[in-house]
């Protein structure tokens, strides 16, 4: 319980995978011993690789279910039987999981969900890249919670950050997102692996309230179906056993508050941007995620080249929001350009971090199913320097 | 209910909220008395169950590990859970709209599938919970809440849509059969496979208040009347018009 080194599944050393295989890999080194998925472009090839790993290994429970709500459902179910428990999807299956991540938000029951974005709205164009589901995966169940969710900018970081993204759902027992987009799914580079994998696994003590703790940001200990605790889950408000308390005020403003308090008062454990070039004065300081931030970094590189004080923040967490890196390398800044593949989304958490400086925030908008090429960002920096 | 079997419950979580004369509170003990009589130990039971008055019938009253799922989807749950932990023995209960309507894609996936749960289906002919709108379930003419001239579509038989997807235990019973429901329970635990029971179960407040059959002895005396067991009848038989047929219609071996 809690962390621990484990030997990696794999010999350390060097392997050329698509960012897709390279998530898959970096779920069965974090201990995922069960996936359920419904197939979607672009993230099938995730489904495929751990179908594929866990015939070979021999051990791992796979199941392609009938839909994406089933898919979510069964990681749940698994979940709670004890498994590290993941499934991936693109933005059509990612919507009609929702219901079922505020289940398990409510539930409290750790799994990770990948989402490779795609562009849309609705079917849109499915091998196409965007960043269009980052505020529904803030904001998309309903109620009241906080969520995490991580930004893979490559395929060394869709085996990295998916090992995190366990580690965080199991240390939070929550639905951690790794939302990452279609140009870093299918991108094919080399990954490096390691020998030892950190890992987290949740405490299962039993005899303890599972849904309740003493400290308002506490996270319980989760034991599984079958160890003989009769637990009590359900996704209605319930009291620190489970039972159901549907009209009791106090229970359900508790429960909220801890859901909620339980991630942000550990968001320094969560919290991951990296700056470059970005620990001066600057001209512009791009904040960037996902593939974008590629790009962007390139586009730093030649702005400098050309004089400009430019500098990247590079945000490898989209929630809980780095509000404090953002500011901190923010307000060095004479101006903070956010390129996004979508009409803006991340660029309303950087004004809001920039509160009484947001007329220095600036979005660049592409979404044309087209990534970001370094020099319409080049070409933005130089804008903005000359304005 | 008997108190020998009160260490099946929690009774601190009674009285049930159920309303008087419904017919889940008799489903609730009959499958008490069917797991009692295999004497399986319930801390090996997972109960899973959706949103709808069925699906407090298993959380919180029984003393087991009970899994309360979203609208729908409690089979698709309890795959992930049999699937990672066969041990479990796994029973999924619901009601007609929870497993037959919106989770009805989830319901011949798993028939399809022959995978090993018990999935007893409710059904009480319309949504309960909700006030008394029309189901998948509710007889063509019905009056609910939301067809005050009479249903105009007909409704499933929930047997044969299982059968047809491949289910290897399919049965019906009703509550007031309570001992032949309780054999029937019983052998769908003890069925490997994917084994399914529809239970017509009474919602005296919304079904039989516009029905004609307002009290509880009324929904009762309905199914009595209506109810043909399938070892005096066969399937097809004109003698069936019109009635609704109780008994084992499937009981195959694990495929
Ligand atoms: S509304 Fe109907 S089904 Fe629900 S508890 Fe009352 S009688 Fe039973």
């Amino acid at each position: 319980m809690g962390w621990s080194t484990v030997r990696a599944p794999l010999s350390p050393g060097r392997h050329l995978w698509q960012g897709d295989e390279a998530c898959a890999e970096g779920a069965i080194a974090a201990g995922c011993r069960f996936y359920a998925g419904y197939p979607i472009t672009p993230a099938s090839e995730i489904m495929q690789w751990m179908a594929h790993r866990f015939h070979e290994m021999g051990e791992g429970i796979f199941i392609q279910m009938e839909d994406e709500i089933a898919s979510v459902a069964s990681v749940i179910g698994a979940s709670w039987a004890g498994a590290k428990a993941m499934t991936a999807t693109s933005g059509p299956g990612f919507t009609l999981m929702l219901e079922n991540i505020g289940y398990a938000i409510m539930t409290e029951t750790p799994c990770v969900v990948v989402d490779v974005q795609r562009a849309g709205p609705s079917t849109g164009q499915a091998t196409r890249p965007a960043s269009g589901d980052v505020m529904e995966a803030r904001w998309g169940a309903h109620g009241d919670f906080e969520i995490i969710a991580l930004s893979p900018w490559s395929a060394q970081e869709m085996f990295d950050l998916t090992v995190r993204a366990f580690n965080l759902a199991e240390r939070f027992r929550v639905p951690v997102f790794v939302l990452a987009d279609e140009a870093v799914g299918h991108m094919r580079e080399n990954v490096v692996t390691p020998a030892e994998i950190q890992v987290y696994e949740r405490e299962r003590s039993a005899g303890l309230a599972p849904f309740g703790s003493e400290a308002d940001d506490g996270v319980p200990p989760m034991p599984a179906f079958g160890q003989g605790e009769r637990l009590l889950v359900t996704g209605s408000t319930h009291d620190p056993w489970g039972y159901r308390k549907v009209s009791d005020s106090a229970v359900q403003d508790r429960l909220t508050r801890r859901l909620v308090q339980k991630i942000r008062a550990h968001q320094g454990e969560i919290i991951a941007a990296e700056p470059y070039m970005a620990d001066e004065e600057l001209d512009v300081l791009v904040v960037a995620y996902g593939f974008t931030a590629r790009s962007a970094r390139h586009a730093v590189k030649l702005a400098r080249q050309a004089g400009i004080r430019a500098g990247l923040l590079r945000l490898i967490t989209f929630f809980p929001f780095a509000e404090e890196a953002v500011l901190r390398h923010g307000e060095k800044a004479r101006n903070i350009l956010i390129p996004e593949m979508n009409q803006g989304q991340v660029v309303r958490e950087v004004q809001r971090a920039m509160a009484g400086n947001a007329n220095r925030v600036h979005l660049y908008a592409q979404t044309n199913g087209e990534v970001i090429c370094p020099l319409r960002i080049l070409s933005e920096i130089k804008r903005l320097v000359e304005t | 209910m008997s108190r020998q079997l009160y260490g099946y419950l929690r009774t601190e979580s009674f009285p049930t909220p159920f309303c008087s004369g419904c017919g889940h509170g008799t489903l609730m003990a009959a499958l008490i008395r069917a797991i009692n009589s295999l004497s399986w130990d319930m801390s090996e039971m997972l109960f899973v169950s959706g949103i709808g008055c069925a699906g407090w019938i298993p959380s919180p009253h029984y003393a087991a590990d009970t899994l309360h799922t979203t609208h729908g989807r409690p089979i698709a749950f309890a795959t992930g859970a049999k699937l990672f932990n066969p041990r479990l023995k796994v029973v999924v209960i619901g009601g007609d709209g929870d497993i037959a309507s919106i989770g009805g894609n989830h319901l011949i996936h798993a028939a399809r599938r022959n995978i090993d749960l018990t999935v007893i289906c409710a059904n009480n002919m319309i949504y309960g919970m909700t006030g008394g709108q029309v189901a998948a379930t509710t007889p063509p003419g019905a009056i609910t809440a939301t067809t005050e001239a009479g249903n105009p579509d007909r409704a499933f038989d929930l047997c044969r849509l299982v059968e047809a997807a491949g289910a290897t235990y399919v049965a019906r019973s009703t509550v007031y059969h309570v001992v032949h429901l309780v054999k029937i329970l019983k052998n769908a635990l003890q069925h490997r496979g994917f084994a399914f029971v529809e239970v017509l179960s009474s919602c005296p407040t919304h079904y039989g208040r516009r029905n004609g059959a307002a009290s509880p002895t009324d929904m009762l005396n309905l199914y009595k009347g209506l109810c043909v067991g399938l070892d005096s009848a066969s399937r097809d038989s004109a003698t069936v018009q019109g009635k609704i047929l109780i008994g084992e219609f499937v009981r195959g071996d694990r495929a």
